[in-house]
């Protein structure tokens, strides 16, 4: 009868258990930590390869010359301007209906059917894959409609594509507003569109701007939507009306790639394109991300 | 007065309705164009032997239009890319929502969001020019470019998407169920790995279901890396042709109503049905998982 109150309790088995638990633990966090690791790898390889690749091509006269020599030497503004065409084409006809939409949503409906069905045909939109866009454009805009290759139908059809970023952005940022802001304006007698008017938009300000900002930078990157409805290879003047055919850069970085004479003298280019293109879309949504960290810092409710 | 401010109210509201409505009009107008557009190719040459023939000749003199070739080279893609990304972004977000210290989470999040915005053309560019010679030399292939340096550049590509909603599955679950497992004395490792993550696991789900979705969806990567042959192998490492690459690719040299561009918009009727099945499960169980945290809370 001589065991301890420790070896009754199954101390020592409990200790040596713990430090095996310990130890699992240990490795686990250490395979966490690598995945870490290796996930950022593979993301900041890309923007490294395409850095390091792009930097030698990129000038002053890159970005604000014309080609020349079948693509192989010269610059990219066609690209440049086509894509900057097309992008605001889009946000011009998406940010008006995404914003009405998103205000309907949140300040009008009742949560009922109509407002489930909404919402569902919003998500299902976001999921649509970027080449049946193209293919509603062509059938619709270029072919039924008549607009043929141009500005004009690639920017309707970019424009559906980025209806629903601009709707949930706008979304979330006026279902962030406190209903105290409502009914103080309700309380000094306005009426609900004054209430919008006045004190709603001016104050989900910031997030409908992300919401624009990280539409424009989408519209900017994608190419399928494009491929049938407004972009070419390459023109010879730059675009001067909304019915004409335009070089953009992911098309062009695409073409590069795939048409052309001198493909191998075309790579140094389509680096360079690339480059510009990230610089471009990074940069946008990197704007986005800033507004809407200063404002929620900002934010006094 | 207050009759002309009512009326006044029921206009801008019916306004607004009308916009809110887009959504669902667009939704709908893509599906009747692809049906009026693609439906004619299921009559000419039959629904079974378009969906399961093998042949993919579109302008021979004697024209095939079998898409079972493409449907097995989107899937393979996908699931390829599927099994590289899935662990690594759970593992990934596991740290991030569960360990990082909050200085490194509120840095990680946004740049991952970052991330995501990549354009698919330059995963291309990255896929084709590093990816596919990369695994051309590793595995002495005759040609780069196969189903498995596009799983790669897939991978890479869903893995932001894969990280950030996981991460969200995870940081939605109440802190009590990590607080009540480590007062009975579990360690932080097992609260996560048999608390959070199962708790998280229909998040977890959502998050893989709608990345299958975006991953079939997928366009000019795939188009620029898989290869384009469009041939059942059963290897990674042949090239292989996806539903959508084919759209692209061969669109442009169509006539308009001739049988060859029935058949590629019967091709988006297949992807389209099968990415909007894929979306509508993650939301049906996307919409369980939030309605059991909401009332827990």
């Amino acid at each position: 009868m001589n065991t301890t109150y420790e070896e009754t309790c199954g101390l020592p088995e409990i200790k040596s258990n713990l430090s095996r638990r310990r130890l699992v633990q240990k490795i686990g966090i250490t395979i966490l930590v690598l995945s870490l690791i290796i996930s950022v790898f593979l993301l900041f390889i890309i923007i490294l390869f395409v850095a390091i690749r792009g930097a030698g091509v990129l000038s002053w006269e890159f970005i604000s010359a014309m080609p020349r020599k079948a693509m192989t030497q010269g610059g990219i503004l066609p690209a440049i301007l086509g894509t900057f065409y097309l992008s605001l084409g889009a946000v011009v006809f998406a940010l008006p209906l995404g914003i009405l939409a998103a205000i309907y949503l949140n300040e009008y409906a009742a949560d009922n059917i109509l407002l489930r069905v909404i919402r569902m045909g919003i998500n299902n939109l976001a999921g649509v894959p970027s080449i049946v866009f193209g293919l509603f454009g062509l059938a619709v805009f270029v072919k039924f409609f008549g607009f043929g290759v141009s500005i004009l139908s690639g920017s309707l059809t970019l424009a559906i594509m980025i209806l629903p970023v601009i709707i949930s952005t706008t979304l979330e940022s006026l279902r962030a507003l406190p209903d105290s802001f409502r009914e103080a304006s309700y309380g000094i007698g306005a009426s609900k569109w004054q209430t919008i008017k006045g004190i709603i938009l001016p104050t989900a300000l910031p997030g409908i701007l992300t919401g624009t900002i990280l539409g424009i930078g989408r519209a900017a990157g994608e190419t399928a939507p494009i491929l049938f409805t407004a972009a070419t290879f390459f023109s010879r003047k730059l675009p001067s009306s909304i019915m004409h055919q335009v070089q953009a850069l992911p098309y062009h970085i695409y073409a590069l790639m795939t048409e052309g004479t001198h493909l191998k003298a075309q790579v140094p280019i389509a680096y360079g394109t690339a480059l510009v293109l990230l610089m471009l879309v990074l940069g946008l949504d990197l704007i986005a991300i800033v507004i809407r960290i200063r404002s929620r810092k900002k934010k006094l409710w | 007065m207050r009759l002309k401010r009512n009326t006044k109210e029921f206009i801008i509201k019916s306004i607004l309705l009308f916009c809110a409505l887009s959504s669902l009009v667009f939704l709908g107008g893509i599906i009747i164009v692809l049906f009026t557009q693609g439906v004619p190719i299921f009559g000419q040459i039959g629904f079974a032997k378009f969906l399961f023939g093998t042949g993919w000749y579109p302008t021979h003199e004697f024209p095939e239009f079998g898409i079972l070739s493409m449907i097995y080279g989107s899937f393979i893609i996908t699931f390829g890319a599927l099994i590289f990304a899935a662990p690594l972004g759970i593992l990934t977000a596991l740290y991030i929502a569960e360990l990082a210290p909050f200085w490194l989470k509120e840095t990680l999040k946004p740049i991952i969001e970052l991330l995501a915005g990549i354009p698919s053309v330059v995963y291309g560019l990255f896929g084709a020019l590093l990816v596919a010679p990369f695994v051309q030399r590793l595995f002495g292939l005759p040609v780069g470019l196969t189903a498995f340096s596009a799983a790669i550049v897939l991978g890479i590509m869903i893995l932001p998407t894969v990280t950030s909603i996981v991460e969200d599955a995870l940081s939605s679950i109440p802190n009590e169920y990590r607080e009540a497992s480590l007062a009975i004395g579990a360690t932080k490792w097992e609260t996560m790995t048999r608390i959070t993550l199962p708790a998280a696991a229909s998040g977890i789900s959502t998050a893989l279901i709608l990345s299958i979705g975006r991953a079939i969806g997928e366009t000019m990567a795939i188009l620029m890396v898989a290869g384009g042959s469009p041939r059942i192998d059963f290897s990674l490492f042949k090239p292989v042709r996806a539903m959508t690459s084919t759209i692209a690719a061969e669109m442009a040299e169509t006539v308009m109503g001739s049988i060859h561009y029935h058949a590629l918009f019967g091709v988006a009727i297949v992807l389209f049905i099968m990415t909007l099945a894929f979306n509508l499960i993650a939301e049906r169980i996307s919409y369980r998982f939030h309605k059991r945290f909401t009332a827990t809370r």
